[in-house]
């Protein structure tokens, strides 16, 4: 790992590297806002960010901590209610990319927000799904962030919030789905990629000094590897002093060590 | 017409034990001190409607006033877990809780459809994924134009809405902007509704035609408390409390803390503390 920079650090910089400046990205909350704003602030300005909470070409200064922060709203070209944020815009089909994290994902990158353990008795209750199921169907593609565990990544999940790539292959097209699905899996080791037939989600590019051990001892399932695994380009400076630069703004509007 | 009324006679007059209610707000304009009155008057067995379930929904659930809640997404936004929430769902604290699970989509659609006066909605959703094996109240039709299958919840039809608006003006109209979630659904969804105001005005004066007003003979009872939202935030009168929220992930942890907490903050008190609150952050927000 680089003294330069934290694996959080690269993780978020290789999340907004996938990011288009022609994109039109429904954003979760947490480090998937992180992610799409440094993007904006570096090579995408013109992204159009928008937030479940009816927020359309949002462009915070700080880091909100909520889906609903007014500063979203104040930095907006529009607002609008949240019926119409699902209905015309979601499942109207003019998202490129839906940004999702998750507490568990599977191989085919299927995500679970909703229960560790049974449903009815559960060991540990997750806030649900909020806007992923219909996220994960109706956007162009998704990418995902996650920090790499073996708790997070299992070969069974315990609950399917929203789909992935289902149970691989072709069955998103079979469930009569349109869009891609999950294209990109970044997270603080690796970025995983889907096998072009199996969909099973496959390492593409390793982050700088990160080890195959490491990646397969931090997952729940024997993992894949592309024939041709590249090495993540290191945050470049400017990146980093973005990304420093908008968590510190950030800390110091929410007046705390958020 | 609407009866302006203190909030405690507004909460009598409309919020019955054993109630469907939705109390709602998207991060934005959560009626909290209509909240607390409910708790106050020691509601019980109530089926709480909201999307994104939060601290007053915690409080409501950890004072033991609620029997069911219908969601889409429980959590302390950007800090945690709700504690009260899940310490009911996991251990039956102060009871059993019971609940009945959506996605955004599918809550939303379902306001809609109770604002309209439709039995259901549909779109597309719940695609490949377990919520509806464990939701039986999602279902699905055949389009009979396309032969699509769409996923179907029935319309919510609360008891009770209680949202919190900026303002009133002396008709007992309602107006909101920012941030407007699915307030005005719930409203035009319910068989009554409460809206607590930041301030009532003479007039609304001049505005854009397309603000989000809701006329004085949709609402049941207006009641004027200022920073009744707090911790969340009332657009152009103060900001996000976002220190509270992380406050409480500590005040919520512990039973013991939490009924402490709620006896020397609600019970004890009245609407006058949001008052307080926001002048506090009125003053504390000019700091970008």
């Amino acid at each position: 790992m680089s003294e330069n920079h934290t694996s959080t650090e690269m993780m978020t910089v290789a999340a907004s590297r996938a990011l288009k400046s022609s994109d039109v990205c429904f954003v979760g909350i947490g480090m998937p806002s992180a992610a799409c704003n440094l993007a904006r602030l570096t090579h995408a300005p013109e992204i159009t960010l928008i937030y479940e909470s009816g927020t359309i070409g949002t462009k915070p200064s700080v880091l909100p901590l909520s889906i609903g922060d007014g500063e979203l709203c104040d930095t907006a070209l529009c607002t609008v209610s949240v019926p119409e944020m699902f209905r015309y815009w979601l499942q109207g089909g003019r998202i490129t990319v839906g940004f999702l994290g998750g507490a568990q994902i599977d191989r085919f990158a299927n995500l679970n927000t909703t229960v560790v353990g049974s449903y009815d008795k559960p060991k540990v209750r997750l806030p649900g799904g909020g806007g992923a199921p219909e996220i994960a169907i109706s956007c162009g593609e998704i990418f995902i962030i996650m920090t790499q565990t073996r708790r997070g990544f299992v070969d069974k999940l315990d609950f399917i919030t929203s789909i992935g790539h289902g149970e691989g292959g072709d069955h998103r097209a079979r469930l009569g789905v349109t869009t891609k699905g999950p294209t990109r899996l970044i997270t603080d080791l690796c970025v995983f990629a889907p096998d072009p037939e199996t969909k099973e989600m496959t390492v593409v590019s390793i982050h700088p000094g990160v080890t195959r051990d490491q990646i397969d001892g931090n997952t729940g399932w024997k993992v894949k590897y592309a024939r041709d695994v590249a090495t993540t380009p290191v945050p470049d400076p400017h990146e980093l002093a973005a990304l420093r630069e908008i968590h510190a703004r950030t800390r110091r509007a929410h007046g705390d060590q958020a | 017409m609407s009866e302006f009324m203190s909030l405690a006679a507004a909460v009598e007059a409309n919020v019955r034990d054993g109630d469907t209610v939705a109390m709602e707000g998207f991060t934005h304009l959560i009626p909290h001190a209509a909240g607390h009155e409910v708790i106050r008057q020691r509601r019980k067995r109530l089926t709480l409607i909201r999307m994104t379930p939060d601290l007053i929904y915690d409080q409501l659930i950890g004072m033991g006033c609620v029997d069911k809640v219908v969601f889409s997404w429980c959590g302390n936004p950007g800090v945690g877990s709700l504690h009260r929430m899940r310490d009911a769902i996991e251990n039956a604290w102060p009871q059993p809780l019971a609940y009945e699970e959506h996605s955004h989509a599918a809550m939303a659609n379902a306001y809609e459809a109770g604002a309209a006066g439709l039995p259901f909605a549909v779109f597309r959703g719940y695609i490949g994924v377990d919520l509806p094996k464990v939701n039986p109240t999602i279902s699905s039709v055949t389009c009979p134009y396309t032969g699509e299958k769409l996923a179907t919840v029935p319309a919510i039809r609360p008891d009770v809405a209680i949202i919190h608006a900026l303002r009133a003006d002396r008709a007992g109209n309602v107006l909101l902007e920012g941030i407007v979630g699915v307030q005005k659904q719930a409203v035009l969804a319910a068989k009554r509704a409460i809206v607590t105001v930041e301030e009532i005005v003479e007039d609304f004066g001049p505005r854009s035609p397309n603000l989000v007003i809701l006329p004085s003979w949709t609402i049941s009872a207006v009641a004027e408390v200022p920073g009744g939202a707090h911790p969340s935030y009332a657009h152009g009168y103060y900001k996000r409390d976002n220190a509270y929220y992380k406050r409480w992930d500590e005040i919520s942890r512990d039973r013991d803390g939490f009924l402490a907490w709620m006896k020397a903050n609600v019970l004890q008190r009245g609407p006058e503390v949001f008052a307080a609150e926001r002048k506090r952050l009125a003053t504390a927000g000019s700091a970008p």
